[in-house]
């Protein structure tokens, strides 16, 4: 929330049932642009005043053009979409700045039971089990910085939190989740 | 929501008249409109109702003495989807109609007959024209909202670019900026029945046998076109009729004589004439017109709402995706929603539910101001 400025404009890919728009909007008075792919999400979304496409942000971006919004956000959404790599290129593409926010895999929790238990972890932040998730890819803080160096996609801010706390020691063992503010 | 009546607004009269998109003229020219609702002293709840091939201006209510409410009675009444007790509700019969607007069927002032095919072509853009001098007439200088499916989305995809400065809003549903080739084919199928049909004599049939036949086959054409298969399958099934006739040419399934029963009955309220007119004008509908789909909106100001359903094959999500790409384009304040209904095309009048949720939330959204930021 501190990250976004007041009066910009966002734009939510996998916005859910619009409850982070909509605290941006009254906190920040955001000019705000959900896309959503579930229907049911979508009623939630218009109930509360907010305007959004029923889209599979996995299809692109399109229509719209280079850094047309101030702010794209992916929050939860990453390692749910079939292409993250195409997904965060797009975002970075629409957007001055790109927000990511996403379950870490390898905080501790899900390593002791991965290790200890010998069974995928099921946690707070990676509540589903394997046989019923929607997150289709799983990586931890330090594979998304490594990804980042790789691309030459710039990490302006990083937070961590684990339990609604900031980590600031060791994020990729005691944070559940990684949050970055990307420019390129 | 009891007894609501038709009214009459005529203009255009000689030597002022309507110039059409084709370059002739028309006038005078009456339209039939209703209204429901109040409206309110600042006139900013004026709600435009646009209907499809087959509607009129009755949307809601009954008239009196009458069994059967508007054809969109379950959208619109007091706390419904467009909610009576708030919004000042208008309906017009669109020009080329039969029930009560100037059409085919009306008295041709220069020969005293009925027009017939002396009537002009008209376009949805003529449609559009006419409805706005009615509503310069109820001096409303911007409409809270214009909302219509098939046809009357075209209609309301119109408003936004003739008229984007009378709207605040727009909600075009299961409709598309271009009939295809498709959309064409079965418009044309539906012609060619009528123009077979004997009794249709080049449009002049009045005073005599109707083209009954040939108007009921161009009806059983668009019911199927309106339904799914899976509606189909649900509604009928392979079912026989208890009173057939086996082994003859009667209306052995059920969906024969449902589908009989709806070209008989279409007959006795609507005109073979106007079905060929409102068809042609439906076919000749493409917003474009050689823009680009960048441009088409550029500048709107107003808030959109489109709707789709994801088993209507006839104007598939496809297109109402487009609209969207053109709304994204233009920097329009967009919500679209694919609605998941088995009904076809006619969920637009059937899948209420849901698109009453979107509509009136969209709706309280447009009228208390854009609380979406800038």
């Amino acid at each position: 929330m501190d990250w976004v400025e007041r009066g910009a404009s966002v734009l939510d890919l996998g916005c859910g049932d619009g409850e982070l728009l909509e605290r941006l909007i009254e906190e920040k008075q955001v000019r705000a642009q959900g896309i959503e792919i579930s229907e049911q999400a979508i009623h939630h979304c218009v109930a509360r005043g907010l305007s959004v496409f029923q889209e599979d942000i996995d299809t692109g971006l399109s229509e719209y053009g280079d850094k047309s919004f101030d702010y794209v956000v992916l929050n939860q959404t990453f390692q749910q979409v079939k292409k993250p790599d195409f997904v965060l290129k797009e975002a970075l593409r629409v957007g001055k700045k790109t927000i990511v926010g996403f379950p870490n895999f390898l905080y501790i929790s899900a390593r002791l039971q991965m290790f200890l238990g010998g069974k995928v972890p099921v946690t707070p932040s990676l509540p589903y089990e394997w046989y019923d998730t929607p997150n289709l890819h799983f990586l931890s803080i330090a594979d998304f910085k490594e990804y980042c160096r790789k691309r030459e996609i710039q990490i302006e801010r990083s937070a961590f939190v684990a339990k609604n706390r900031r980590i600031k020691l060791f994020p990729n063992l005691l944070a559940e989740t990684g949050l970055f503010l990307l420019s390129k | 929501m009891q007894n609501t009546e038709t009214r009459y607004f005529t203009f255009a009269h000689p030597p002022d008249e309507l110039t059409l998109e084709s370059g002739e003229k028309l006038g005078p020219i009456t339209l039939a409109y209703e209204t429901y609702g109040e409206l309110n002293r600042q006139k900013s709840n004026a709600v435009l109702v646009l209907h499809a091939l087959s509607g009129d201006a009755h949307a809601a209510g009954f008239h009196k003495g009458e069994a059967t409410a508007g054809w969109w009675d379950n959208l619109i009444g007091p706390g419904k989807g467009l909610d009576t007790d708030k919004y000042f509700v208008i309906c017009s019969n669109v020009i080329g109609g039969c029930k009560g607007s100037t059409g085919p069927s009306s008295i041709n002032p220069v020969t005293g007959q009925p027009y017939g095919l002396d009537f002009p072509i008209i376009t949805i853009c003529d449609m559009v024209n006419a409805q706005k001098r009615l509503i310069d007439h109820l001096e409303i200088e911007k409409l809270l909202t214009v909302i219509g499916g098939s046809m009357g989305g075209m209609e309301a995809l119109q408003w936004m670019v003739a008229y984007p400065d009378r709207i605040r809003s727009a909600i075009p549903i299961a409709t598309t900026m271009k009939h295809t080739p498709q959309q064409i084919a079965f418009n044309e199928v539906g012609r060619q029945a009528i123009m077979a049909d004997p009794n249709w004599k080049k449009g002049r049939y009045y005073g005599s046998a109707k083209p009954a036949k040939g108007l009921a086959v161009a009806r059983m054409i668009g019911h199927i076109t309106y339904m799914s298969d899976v509606s189909m399958a649900e509604k009928f099934g392979r079912r026989f009729r208890a009173d057939r006739e086996p082994y003859k040419f009667g209306a052995e399934f059920e969906v024969e004589g449902y589908l009989r029963y709806r070209g008989d009955n279409f007959v006795k309220r609507f005109d073979a004439n106007s079905y060929l007119y409102i068809t042609k004008a439906i076919d000749y509908f493409n917003i474009l017109n050689g823009k680009r789909l960048a441009d088409i909106f550029k500048g709107l100001k107003a808030k959109v709402l489109v709707i789709a359903f994801k088993s209507d094959w006839l104007y598939p999500a496809y297109q109402s995706q487009e609209i969207v790409k053109a709304c994204k384009l233009a920097g329009i304040d967009t919500t679209y929603c694919e609605i998941n209904s088995t009904y076809g095309h006619d969920a637009f009048l059937l899948e209420i539910e849901e698109e009453a949720h979107l509509i009136k939330h969209f709706l309280n959204t447009v009228s208390n101001g854009n609380r979406n930021g800038a």
